[in-house]
């Protein structure tokens, strides 16, 4: 197991190696100048020139492509092009709404969802699973920035339980935490609950049908051991995978539910870094993004093995 | 006696408890409403985030709403257009009209406590004159700029010229700000590396997130003008202790968070919405800048056939200003007809050569102007800037107009800074440049014929994208410059607008107004091309 998990490791240097050089390449040769976009309206060609020198973007592409992996290479992620802030600063800042938006939101959503699905399937035909598939669809059909603006209608303007936008640290007390993550959380958790319930149910269905539950069954053992014990543990791999994807994919910012709720994520921060071709920035995001679904797909793996002893790495 | 005694110790123990918990509640809470949590916040959000902190080095209005903020100017104008003086208490011009000498207010000081000193005064507006237009015409009339003792500033010029207080009250991007001499000395290709200024705000860069959140704090020691506030004129009189500029990406989160009270001042509501906000009676809506906004639309002489007058003046004779401001604006309260070059209803305005784009009847010239010029039916490249709400619309429409006048239109969608960096290009079209493009100004950068970068002819070399070469032009902007009577100004000012309508290099498609939106708990919002945030109450 440890060699597998180092062999991972070592798997994801080349891709983060490939990663790195592609965006770097794709940024060169996307049109946009930072320079022009800093100069604004009346700057002279001979002050543009000054200004990309200045930021080093006259140097050739290799130079500044190895000027970038060396200060990598030592913990320097740059500063940013356009407010000359370090990149790591920046994101740091974002870091903290970002996570605790994406812990919630799967705490949540599997603490709703994994049960729905079960029961849907144990009650196959059922009303309850037509409610549960009903709600599944509505989640995935429903867009993310309508159920957000019915969120903040019902709950923030109507009855004034919740702020309409902003974020506050945990720092700044649990309390008010959770008083302005809680809509933004309701809103992608109905969406995650969607995504999980639906694949927890499918599975169970597969796994309910088997002889090993028939015979669980036929040994008189408690329907709900069945269930959570024989049936839940054996098709947890997708579900495990569904969560630890769907989890990356909060991380890696959803820009749509930071903009309605005005959460300074880490999605705001690299749409924001793209509009203004903030190089530094959304190298050092995309790269941090590439890093979380590297570290997320190998952790999903390692869990493959502890729920499922039938799986085995050489 | 035994078991009640320690009970009673407990009970005395758990009520000493219980008032120290209580004292001690009381002392904090005292203590929070003394420090900054109680401290009167001015929540606003502004156009756009604020990420380049030099106002000097970019023109972009986020960054010279910042610098009105953190620095101070040696004049301003006030309401009627007129510079009025700020930092300057009196001023001396020698009878030769060659030397200047302008005498500090007393009391100046920067934010770490340094006093303004003519020095300060001399480097700020050295950096100026090498990026502002108005500041390099100035500059080019300077011989020197010094110091006498620590509070005048001289500035000797080489030969009269009129607009010397003009230029130093300019209002709109870049203005002229006063910095240290430290800050100012940083070539103007490169950002400032602190952000000091002696502006009544002072800048919090430890709470600044870009595209976050920008905070600025009172500054106990600035000592305001005595007359009252107009424009960016009179007393910066600060009533709060904290403004926060915080962004918001999506307009109904705003909406939803000014009607709920989260936040006090927004900048400028889409017009859809304004009939929400005006129906709110909590909520003031009003148009501050009188002088509102100049959409434009701009040929690129330097790529054929742009580069013949015939071609852009059938352009601009098929362009009916009511067509773009319906599809931009909508409402008709909101936007106004308006060929004058220098802006409707300023000194300067006038209608010569506007006729067809406000009485929207050239189509007929039009289309005569391009047989004339024997248009070959190349396509001309318009940019399309679809991110940017107030700018997709009218390449739109103004391609379909030229289409309907005989033009072959190639509208190519693309975000902002792909624009931005792509109109820089001289190259030919098939090597990336491009014909035409459309923008928007504020009235103020655009009310006279030195800040209206428009109306440069210094063609490829020191001109203004798209570049067009007209001597004519230089030799009357010259002429506005040194004149000193205002009638005689009006008329260069009006010439320069009929030769650059002649030469087809430029036309105002409309101009707009944004009102901004407030809580009614504000007293005090001022009027004026940008938005100021001194003088403002929060009841």
């Amino acid at each position: 197991m440890l060699g597998y998990i180092l062999q991972r490791i070592l798997a994801a240097i080349p891709v983060m190696g490939f990663v790195a050089l592609f965006v770097f390449l794709l940024l060169r040769l996307t049109p946009g100048d930072p320079a022009a976009i800093i100069a604004g309206d009346t700057a002279t060609p001979a002050q543009l020139e000054a200004i990309r020198t200045s930021l080093g973007l006259n140097d050739p592409l290799f130079t500044q492509f190895f000027r970038w992996i060396g200060q990598l290479f030592q913990g320097d992620f740059g500063t940013s092009i356009i407010s000359g802030k370090p990149v790591i600063e920046l994101i740091a800042a974002r870091m903290e709404p970002t996570i605790s938006l994406a812990l919630t939101t799967i705490v949540l959503s599997v603490a709703i969802a994994v049960p729905l699905g079960v029961i849907a399937a144990w009650k196959h035909g059922t009303l309850i699973d037509r409610f549960v598939m009903l709600l599944s669809v509505l989640g995935f059909s429903v867009p993310v920035f309508v159920i957000g603006y019915l969120m903040i209608s019902l709950f923030s303007m109507q009855l004034g339980w919740f702020p309409v936008q902003g974020f506050k640290p945990i720092g700044d007390g649990v309390g008010k935490f959770f008083h302005t993550i809680a809509l933004p959380t309701f809103t992608l958790t109905l969406l995650y609950i969607a995504l999980i319930a639906r694949i927890t149910r499918t599975s169970m269905l597969e796994i309910l049908g088997d002889d090993y539950v028939r015979t669980a069954r036929a040994k008189g053992l408690p329907e709900s051991r069945v269930l959570m014990r024989h049936a839940l543990r054996n098709c947890s791999v997708p579900i495990i995978t569904v969560i630890g994807i769907g989890l990356a994919l909060i991380i890696s910012g959803v820009v749509v539910t930071e903009s309605v709720f005005n959460l300074p994520g880490l999605g705001r921060l690299t749409v924001d870094a793209v509009l203004a071709r903030d190089y530094p920035v959304i190298q050092a995001v995309i790269l941090l993004a590439s890093l979380i679904y590297v570290v997320i797909n190998l952790l999903i793996d390692i869990a493959y093995v502890i729920l499922d002893p039938r799986i085995r790495y050489a | 006696m035994q078991l009640s005694t320690p009970l009673k110790s407990k009970s005395r123990v758990m009520g000493g408890a219980l008032r120290s918990s209580l004292l001690g509640a009381t002392v904090a809470g005292l203590a929070l409403m003394a420090g900054p949590s109680f401290a009167q916040t001015l929540t606003a959000v502004k156009h756009s985030a604020l990420r380049v902190l030099d106002p000097i080095m970019t023109t972009a209005y986020m960054s010279r709403n910042h610098g009105y903020m953190i620095f101070d100017t040696l004049y301003a104008l006030d309401s009627d257009l007129k510079p009025q003086p700020q930092m300057v208490e009196s001023h001396t011009v020698s009878d030769d009209g060659l030397t200047y000498k302008f005498t500090l207010r007393e009391g100046l000081k920067f934010h770490d406590g340094a006093p303004v000193t003519g020095d300060d005064v001399a480097a700020s507006i050295a950096r100026w004159g090498e990026r502002d237009g108005m500041g390099q015409v100035l500059m080019s009339f300077v011989d020197n700029m010094s110091s006498e003792g620590d509070n005048v500033f001289v500035m000797t010029l080489r030969e009269p010229y009129g607009l010397v207080i003009d230029s130093l009250a300019k209002p709109s991007s870049n203005v002229p700000f006063i910095m240290p001499k430290r800050l100012a000395e940083t070539p103007s290709t490169e950002a400032i590396a602190e952000q000091i200024g002696s502006g009544p705000f002072k800048w919090v860069s430890e709470e600044f997130q870009p595209g976050v959140k920008a905070v600025y704090a009172k500054f106990e020691e600035y000592v305001p003008r005595s007359e009252p506030a107009s424009w960016a004129a009179g007393g910066k009189v600060v009533n709060v202790d904290r403004v926060e500029w915080v962004v918001m990406p999506d307009d109904q989160t705003t909406l939803n968070a000014i009607q709920a009270g989260e936040i006090d001042y927004w900048e400028s509501p889409p017009s859809d919405l304004l009939p929400i906000l005006e129906a709110n009676p909590e909520i003031e809506v009003k148009n501050l800048n009188a002088m509102g906004m100049q959409t434009i639309m701009r040929p690129n002489v330097l790529n054929a056939p742009m580069d013949n007058p015939l071609i852009r003046k059938a352009a601009i004779a098929a362009v009916n200003q009511k067509d773009v401001l319906g599809a931009l604006v909508g409402n008709p309260e909101l936007y106004a007809l308006c060929g004058a070059m220098f802006v409707c209803n300023t000194p300067l305005a006038s209608d010569v050569g506007s006729e067809t784009l406000t009485q929207g009847n050239g189509m007929e010239q039009a289309k005569a102007l391009l047989k004339e010029a024997g248009y070959d039916g190349t396509p001309i490249v318009i940019m399309q800037p679809t991110d940017v709400g107030t700018l997709r619309t009218q390449p739109v429409v103004v391609a379909q107009a030229m289409r309907d006048a005989g033009f072959v239109v190639d509208l190519q969608a693309m975000d902002w800074q792909t624009l931005v960096g792509r109109r820089a290009s001289q190259a030919g079209v098939d090597d990336g440049g491009w014909h035409m493009f459309m923008t928007n100004w504020v009235g103020a950068d655009v009310f006279n014929p030195l800040v209206n970068n428009m109306v440069n002819g210094k063609g490829a070399e020191g001109g203004w994208f798209g570049w067009p070469d007209v001597p004519k032009l230089e030799e009357l902007r010259m002429a506005y410059a040194t004149e000193t009577d205002p009638a005689k100004q009006k008329e260069y000012a009006v010439e320069i607008q009929k030769v650059a309508y002649e030469e087809g290099i430029y036309a105002p498609i409309g101009q707009y107004f944004v009102p901004t939106a407030w809580t009614s708990n504000l007293e005090g919002v001022l009027d004026g091309p940008v938005p100021f945030f001194w003088n403002i109450t929060k009841n």
